[in-house]
């Protein structure tokens, strides 16, 4: 049985006179103890697909299941067995961090004490907090407080909005190594992020732009389905060097990526020789051009622009 | 049973954590009984009065020292013709002018009549209908006694006089307090348990906790009782105290039992969160539950009997008011305190309180949604 599925989800949101479509068509399936990313900008569809599936949002057309039960008809078996983490947190301020603890334990039916060994490890590390209030907590410390109170009930899928976006890089490998650990445990993980650098993380992703998946696949397998060279350009003047090779017709696509460019052209030619000839007609200095493996960044971009 | 303790529990917690909601909760309603009652009266004192004497005579003297020595008047302005002292009335000097006309005492011995022009400054409408009426009183007193002085006692009486006497029953000194602090202490009830409830509820929709909650199997009846019973313990606490401030500051004590009061204010609240529960479903942020609980409390206590009588309203007033369950809560309010009303005597008005708590909470309920479309 699949953790999740979904079968050509339609959302729309009603805007002016015509409407918006939060989500066209979305169909994947989650195997159970997989981690599952969804990747894409904001205003992608992510959260408006993450509450039709906990059962938060209503789609217009389409079916879905989650842990093999309907969204529409069994919503309350649902609601029993996921832990959902909002992307804003969303715990009592004015309550501390055990009060927060006992209060979700409560209202799903148990105790800390019954699932002390799930979240053991992660509350471990906020418990010297546990009688401050949870509106004083760093935004680190909010985040694991806020996934051990969605794990409190131990829940067969987890669905976690954007979890990481607005914390720090070493909180943000923590948070990474604590999903592992839960996913050892046999828990199905879904996790929406805007971080294509997270996506290579999961055992699969889904990138999706407008409310459209535009491709389900491991990372390894997205990334082997680039099929064009893929060059890495810097020199002193990057604005100036951006601009000539985006003038180039043989030049499919150039991207900013950090401190360098990455360049893809449009026909099968020699891409060393092409990029040597752009260079050259320009005046740049500490040239360097590399042959480079593609990165789920650059395959978005290349899925974006078909 | 375990889960609705809890979300009380939780509930008390975060109301007891938050200092401005008990200080706002307390100290407001105590220092609102403490001085609206005293300050806002409805005899009218101070009127500031304007004579203009055309007569001089001892008649026309002994009139105005009658008016001012009654406390209610002022004598602010005494001018020599109408057009002057009409002036002292544009400029807001006086509120009420006395014309006494040429030859008052001179008519008043010879024809046994005479006439006055009375002037009232309308723009303020409750001083000018009681400062006009007080006046007229006082000149009809005075005709009394000059009649008296006159009319040397006969054997046979050449006019019948009917003269009233009445009696004020059960507020016998017609004091004003042991009227208004029943209703004063209706109306903050009624403001706790409508906005602050409201409020409360759309505070976990701002914060996004209501979505942790909605994803949980809770019921949602559980979760509307765990709102209904913390505001209607924190209700009951107010009355309590606004009784207790009614007896040992203003030494009002109701005449009927206590119980029958909490008897009804049990229900009357659970129709007046109701309500609040009903506009949280439908705000989105707090201002805007604020705004309309404040517009529609407003209209419920200006027509709910507190300020001006019911039976005096216009008829579409006084059916909007039969749909106010205020007007009903501070109508047994008095009946209890006052007349000592018990329970078979506020039956009628306990059955429409029930029906307005069954109407709002059902709507409440129905309306509320743990996901949305």
């Amino acid at each position: 049985m699949k953790a999740i599925t979904a079968e050509n989800i339609v959302k729309s949101y009603p805007a002016k006179k015509t409407a918006v479509y939060a989500l066209n068509n979305v169909s994947f399936a989650v195997d159970q103890g997989e981690i599952f990313g969804l990747i894409g900008p904001d205003g992608a569809g992510k959260t408006s697909l993450f509450r039709i599936l906990t059962t938060l949002l209503l789609a217009d057309t389409g079916k879905a299941t989650v842990d093999g039960f309907d969204v529409i008809n069994d919503y309350q078996n649902i609601r029993n067995r996921i832990g959902y983490m909002p992307g804003r947190f969303s715990l009592y301020q004015d309550l501390s961090v055990q009060e927060n603890l006992e209060f979700f334990a409560t209202i799903f039916n148990t105790s800390i004490q019954e699932n002390y060994a799930l979240i053991k490890e992660i509350y471990e590390q906020i418990e010297p907090f546990k009688t401050r209030r949870a509106g004083q907590l760093s935004g680190g410390m909010k985040q694991k407080l806020a996934l051990c109170c969605a794990l409190i009930h131990k829940p067969s899928v987890l669905f976690l909005d954007e979890p990481t976006t607005g914390v720090d890089a070493v909180s943000r490998k923590e948070f990474w190594e604590m999903l592992y650990r839960l996913k050892a445990q046999g828990i199905t993980i879904m996790v929406a992020t805007p971080y294509m650098d997270e996506a290579g993380r999961c055992d699969r992703v889904a990138l999706i732009q407008k409310g459209k998946l535009l491709s389900v696949d491991t990372p390894n397998g997205i990334t082997g389905a680039f099929n064009k060279p893929l060059w890495s350009v810097s020199a002193n003047n990057m604005f100036g060097l951006m601009n000539d090779l985006k003038k180039d017709p043989a030049v499919e696509s150039c991207f900013p990526f950090g401190q360098v460019h990455h360049v893809v052209f449009k026909g099968r030619e020699n891409g060393r020789a092409k990029l040597d000839e752009i260079v050259g007609r320009g005046n740049y200095n500490q040239v360097t051009i590399k042959a480079i493996k593609p990165n789920i960044e650059d395959c978005f971009m290349a899925l974006m622009r078909e | 049973m375990r889960m609705l303790k809890f979300l009380l529990w939780k509930e008390l917690l975060q109301i007891y954590r938050d200092p401005a909601i008990i200080r706002i909760l307390f100290i407001m309603p105590m220092i609102q009984l403490l001085i609206l009652p005293l300050a806002a009266d409805y005899e009218i004192k101070n009127i500031n009065l304007g004579v203009v004497d055309h007569d001089h005579s001892e008649y026309a003297r002994q009139l105005v020292n009658k008016i001012v020595s009654s406390g209610y008047f002022r004598l602010k302005d005494y001018s020599a013709g109408f057009p002057q002292a009409l002036k002292a009335i544009e400029s807001d000097r006086t509120d009420l002018l006395l014309e006494i006309p040429a030859h008052f005492g001179r008519d008043l011995v010879k024809d046994n009549q005479s006439s006055l022009l009375v002037a009232v400054n309308a723009v303020n409408g409750v001083k000018a209908g009681l400062g006009g009426a007080y006046l007229q009183g006082i000149i009809q007193n005075y005709n009394q006694e000059i009649r008296a002085q006159w009319i040397p006692e006969q054997r046979f009486e050449p006019q019948s006089v009917i003269e009233i006497v009445s009696a004020d029953w059960y507020n016998p000194h017609m004091n004003y307090r042991v009227f208004m602090v029943p209703g004063i202490l209706v109306m903050l009830v009624t403001m706790i348990g409508s906005s602050f409830a409201a409020n409360n509820i759309v505070r976990e929709k701002e914060m996004g906790t209501i979505e942790q909650i909605n994803v949980s199997p809770i019921k949602k009846m559980q979760f509307i009782l765990g709102k209904l019973i913390p505001f209607w313990m924190l209700a009951l606490t107010v009355l309590t105290i606004g009784l207790l401030i009614a007896r040992l500051v203003y030494g009002i004590v109701p005449l009927g039992h206590y119980s029958t009061i909490y008897v009804f204010a049990t229900v009357y609240l659970l129709a007046i969160l109701g309500l609040g529960l009903l506009l949280s479903t439908y705000a989105q942020t707090q201002q805007q539950s604020m705004l309309v609980s404040f517009f529609v409390t407003m209209i419920f206590n200006l027509l709910s009997g507190l300020y001006t009588p019911i039976e005096s309203m216009p008829g579409w007033a006084q059916l909007i008011a039969r749909f106010n369950p205020v007007s009903y809560f501070i109508e047994v309010m008095r009946m209890v305190m006052l007349k000592g009303s018990g329970l078979d005597d506020i039956k009628y008005q306990i059955l429409a309180l029930i029906g307005f708590a069954i109407f709002f909470n059902s709507w409440a309920i129905l309306s509320y949604r743990k996901r949305s479309g």
